[in-house]
């Protein structure tokens, strides 16, 4: 019944320092962030704790003041330490110091009988005050769903395919009661179907396969099939106009045990991977984890990069940061702030390309062959010269650098018919990867993004 | 390389923010990167690795794919001048060594006005790092040059596509026309003197030629047979042992500097075909197209231009350096993939139209890309149009 959705274009990036599958639970973070950064599309941060409160795992922390009845709440229980502040008093991040024993705030508790009884608004609400609603991300713009849409359909990537990715069999595992659960909420907020796309070419997680009331579909290919973005395009792509939502596997999870288990349950598995980890594995934490109880003696190096996520869409969080709500993922790169001698000519077959301009030699190297990246810039930024790239790494239906000009030039109408509403940034990482011209081509993006959505 | 390092960055206080030499900041950063791949890290958000390539390493590309046919053309430079002025050279060293003093000459003259010259003092003026794109254009602009173009023409037409075919656009990348063809189209249409006719193919210094030399090219041979009715082939071997088309294809024959050998072009195309640098749809199609004229003109049979065996329009003139090294330039060709087909097979059927049909004009293929260079971006447009409706139909439905 499920088709099987094969994508040629693409490009995979095998790095160094997989995470083995080893699932720790000795390493506990002291702090736990909520930072706002995370939410993209939050216009008005507001706090709505001070330094010196003390929180339950639930307790609201934070809303957008053009959303109130949304409420981001803290992943742990315990003090309010310090509430960072940016530029122009920005919010950036506001840090829980852990107790030992975790309190929860308590919420209406369910079996899965009563589950399928309760009405959409009911839901909604307890979602909206059980901090599980940010889960729900929306198509187009990538930002926090808004509940008054109802979306066509709903879809869940089964797999992710970025560099060094975190094996869903591995963080997942044990989770099918409160995935189903989540997945019975989400169907009372759309008609359509439930999508859930898994990798055609791996035997498929238990936890997926036994899912009731959604459609599984096949996709096999390289980078970035695993992005749901470039699985809706296949499926059923968003017109202007339309509205989808996309939920990780992990904000499914997160749904269902609000109302199986009547608490914010913001426990996860997070792989700690890159070339630079001594031991990379998976660990047990909370979402918003400091990341400096994970590396303390596990580092290869000291010069090196803390990225909240993969090495396409991260986030530099630097050594005292905390990890964001979305990610499962903690990366160490090792920094590239160094020259390098005539290192724009020099053969190499040690440095990754997507290219095959002289002296670029990874393409003659195994496929297994796993890299060693740093975070050097390789070259300076100019101006569009290459054409023909970009198509080869982004498997949907779209011209990148016009959609890219198109959002430069700050031309509505082109952003529109060329396809904006069908992306958000992770589409186009790898072309920022590849670049030649070395654009910020997410950044772009999202600029592109915003100016639709706010203009 | 530290002790090299740091020899650079003693030199670079002046040139920094409020030093004595700040204007010429990006001058100094051009050698600076040349030297050193900067220390620069990705961004905050974002990718946090970046691949290898960058625009130098693509530009340098070209350059070595351009270097067989160079070689090529210095040596023919010399084989041609013996021939003519009728000396047997004591060794090839000889005929290297009239190449060499006829055609480096004209490099350096079109790096030292077109680079060190004009793009430096844009670089000064509009506060843009250089662009990698005069590398290549500065050896394609002597390559497109008959030998004996005087060097003082270098310089203006260098100065001039600089300005007038890139920095009025704003930079590589932003350019409408190929830099180098402008060159050398605003030479062949202010001094046409020295860029066209039957004396300037071959360079004979301070000699007068043997009895019987004619210094015609093979694409003008071809034109004249619309007067004497001649067989173009008949006619090319009687003028010549050397216009057989083996000999045509290995480029021993009059021509532009790096035009005459389609054996080392192909080795230059292979080369940008496998690193992927240049469009090989781009390639294909202009020799597609310009076969396919040819077909279509033998089967009008008008007369023995057109009469000509289509082969033969692939190896004489410029055909085959344009559509490697010209016709691909990604930032001035079509940048999507369909568009790429349809404005290589325009540049193939214009060239023969306009060498067959428009004998004023013996060469077409300079003309055909730069008449495909203005219409690329509307080739682009209809292709891209068509995505749009796809989408808008979607919606729709």
């Amino acid at each position: 019944m499920s088709k099987i959705i094969k994508l040629r274009k693409g490009f995979d990036i095998n790095l160094a320092g997989k995470a083995e599958h080893k699932v720790s639970d000795s390493q506990h973070a002291n702090t736990y962030a909520v930072k706002p950064t995370d939410f993209i599309g939050m216009q008005r941060p507001k706090a709505l704790v001070a330094v010196g409160d003390i929180v339950k795992a639930g307790t609201p922390v934070l809303i957008d003041k053009k959303h109130e009845d949304v409420k981001y709440v803290a992943p742990v229980s315990g003090e309010i330490v310090d509430i960072k502040r940016g530029e122009k008093r920005k919010l950036l991040e506001i840090v829980i110091l852990a107790d030992k024993t975790m309190e929860f705030e308590s919420f209406a508790k369910y079996s899965v009988s009563d589950l399928a009884k309760l009405s959409k608004d009911e839901l909604k609400e307890q979602m909206f005050k059980g901090g599980v609603w940010p889960n729900i991300i929306m198509r187009p713009y990538g930002v926090v769903a808004d509940a008054n849409d109802s979306p066509k359909a709903i879809f869940i990537s089964g797999f992710d395919t970025s560099p060094l990715a975190p094996d869903y069999n591995v963080i997942y595992k044990g989770e099918e009661q409160a995935f189903q659960a989540g997945i019975q909420v989400l169907k009372k907020f759309t008609e359509g179907a439930i999508h859930i796309n898994v990798n055609g070419a791996d035997e498929v997680n238990p936890i997926f396969l036994n899912a009731e009331g959604v459609q599984v579909n096949k996709f096999i290919g390289k980078h970035p099939v695993g992005n749901v973005g470039v699985q809706i395009h296949h499926i059923d792509p968003i017109n202007k106009g339309d509205v989808a939502w996309t939920v990780q596997p992990a904000g499914v999870i997160q749904i269902g045990k609000l109302f199986l288990e009547g608490k914010f349950d913001a426990s996860k598995i997070i792989a700690l991977t890159g070339s630079e980890v001594a031991n990379p594995q998976y660990f047990k934490t909370y979402g918003g984890a400091a990341v400096k109880a994970f590396t303390q003696g596990n580092l290869k190096q000291e010069h090196v990069r803390y990225v909240s996520g993969n090495v396409l869409t991260g986030e530099n969080i630097g050594q005292e940061g905390h990890l964001g709500f979305y990610t499962n993922q903690f990366t160490i790169l090792p920094e590239g702030d160094h020259f390098q001698f005539m290192g724009w000519i020099a053969p190499t077959a040690k440095k990754l390309s997507f290219h095959r301009a002289f002296g670029l030699l990874s393409f003659i190297n195994s496929s297994n062959k796993e890299y060693v990246l740093d975070t050097n810039m390789q070259g300076e930024p100019r101006a569009f010269v290459q054409t023909g790239a970009f198509e080869k790494v982004v498997p949907m239906d779209i011209y990148p650098t016009h959609l890219l000009k198109a959002i430069l030039a700050e031309d509505f109408d082109e952003m529109e018919a060329l396809g904006l509403y069908e992306i958000i940034e992770e589409d186009f990482a790898l072309c920022e990867f590849i670049d030649v011209s070395k654009h910020n081509v997410q950044a772009i993006v999202r600029e592109g993004l915003d100016l639709l959505q706010y203009s | 390389m530290k002790f090299i390092r740091n020899i650079v960055e003693k030199a670079k206080v002046p040139f920094e923010k409020g030093g004595k030499l700040e204007k010429y900041h990006h001058l100094f950063e051009t050698i600076d990167t040349l030297l050193f791949v900067p220390n620069q890290t990705t961004g905050q958000k974002g990718v946090q690795v970046r691949d290898a390539v960058d625009l130098k390493r693509f530009m340098m590309t070209v350059i070595i794919a351009l270097v067989p046919a160079l070689l090529f053309g210095m040596y023919n430079v010399g084989y041609q001048y013996y021939k003519a002025v009728g000396l047997t050279p004591a060794s090839s060293w000889d005929l290297w060594w009239v190449g060499i003093q006829r055609v480096v000459p004209i490099i350096i003259v079109t790096y030292v006005f077109g680079l060190f010259i004009t793009e430096f003092a844009f670089t000064v003026i509009r506060k843009h790092p250089i662009n990698e794109g005069f590398l290549v254009s500065g050896i394609l602009i002597p390559m497109v040059m008959p030998p004996t173009i005087p060097l003082w023409q270098v310089a203006i037409a260098s100065v001039f596509a600089v300005t007038m075919a890139k920095e009025a656009f704003g930079g590589t990348g932003m350019n409408v026309l190929n830099v180098a063809l402008v060159a050398r189209a605003f030479l062949y249409f202010a001094y046409p003197g020295q860029i066209s006719g039957d004396q300037v193919w071959v360079y004979l210094g301070n000699h007068t030629p043997v009895d019987g030399f004619s210094g015609a090219t093979p694409l003008a041979l071809a034109a004249q047979t619309l007067e004497t009715g001649q067989n173009v082939v008949a006619s090319l071997a009687a003028q010549s042992a050397d216009y057989s088309f083996a000999n045509l294809f290995y480029g021993l024959i009059p021509g532009a500097i790096g035009e005459t050998s389609v054996l080392m072009i192909l080795i230059g195309a292979l080369i940008l075909m496998v690193t992927g640098v240049g469009s090989w749809k781009i390639m294909v199609s202009v020799f597609g197209g310009a076969y396919g004229m040819a077909l279509v003109l033998n089967a009008v049979g008008a007369n023995p231009y057109m009469a000509m065996p289509p082969e033969y329009h692939l190896v004489i003139g410029g055909l085959a350096f344009g559509a490697v090294f010209m016709a691909t330039d990604p930032v001035t060709a079509s940048q999507t993939e369909t568009g790429k087909w349809i404005y290589g097979l325009m540049i193939g059927i214009l060239t023969v139209m306009i060498r067959v049909l428009n004998p004023a004009y013996p060469e077409g293929i300079m003309l055909a890309i730069l008449f495909m260079n203005v219409f690329a971006p509307l080739v682009d447009y209809f292709v891209v149009a068509a995505n749009k409706k796809r989408r808008l139909k979607r919606a729709t439905v």
